[in-house]
């Protein structure tokens, strides 16, 4: 489940990117590259394991979906985190000065 | 068990090319290539971000399953001999799987950036200036 959400997630951000591509301005070319890496393992390792032992493909439980919404919500953090650091609007630089 | 230390592994090594491929450029003065614009630095750099990505996002599912710890050795499967060669074969089928199979996508991407620029004319890559 957490493939097909962290999947989801690395299409919507790549549309939302394209959409306002050229402007790089709020990093969501790191956001899409980093759903898009784990999409990409965790296909590899759901593949091999389906070659290996068989069994269902994808996981469809309360666990694998807590999982994916985990995995979603810390690679946002990561993202913001980025953001934050760049501050592209100038936001926390505004602050600092008491605006 | 511990297959992202394979892409953990290449992002350590591609972040310090894409340093050192930075400051090459940098000191002859952004070189960028001629076609497509893009610099080296800038290729590495969406190689980097899907292995750390990759790897940061795999390392929090490890620990969901319990096969990473924050304590030592971190990793469970070194607690038990028995497990270590289950986990090395791992890391050597799926890990590398996987950082093969990311480093490909990556080229495809690379590849499909020079063709789209190859295949766009110059008069169209250039801004437009002045009138007629």
């Amino acid at each position: 489940m957490w493939l097909i959400m962290t999947a989801l997630a690395a299409v919507i951000t790549t549309a939302i990117w394209y959409i306002k591509a050229p402007e790089g301005k709020y990093k969501l070319g790191l956001l899409s590259l980093i759903f898009w890496g784990a999409t990409l393992m965790w296909f590899v390792d759901h593949v091999m394991a389906y070659l290996a032992e068989g069994g269902e493909f994808f996981e469809l439980n309360l666990d694998a979906t807590l999982l994916g919404l985990s995995v979603i919500i810390f690679a946002l953090i990561i993202w913001e985190i980025a953001l934050l650091r760049d501050d592209p609007r100038g936001v926390l630089k505004r602050m600092k000065k008491g605006e | 068990m511990a297959c992202f230390l394979v892409p953990a592994g290449e992002a350590i090594v591609t972040t310090v090319v894409q340093k050192v491929v930075d400051n090459r450029e940098k000191k002859a003065g952004g070189e960028k290539t001629k076609k497509t614009g893009l610099s080296w630095s800038r290729r590495l750099s969406w190689l980097n971000k899907l292995l750390w990505g990759g790897t940061i996002l795999l390392a929090l599912e490890h620990v969901w399953h319990g096969e990473v710890v924050p304590w030592p050795p971190f990793l469970t499967a070194t607690e038990n001999l028995a497990e270590v060669p289950v986990m090395l074969h791992e890391m050597a089928t799926i890990g590398v799987g996987m950082a093969i199979f990311v480093t490909i996508v990556w080229a495809i991407i690379v590849m499909i950036v020079e063709l789209k620029a190859k295949a766009t004319p110059e008069a169209k890559v250039k801004p437009i200036s002045g009138g007629e």
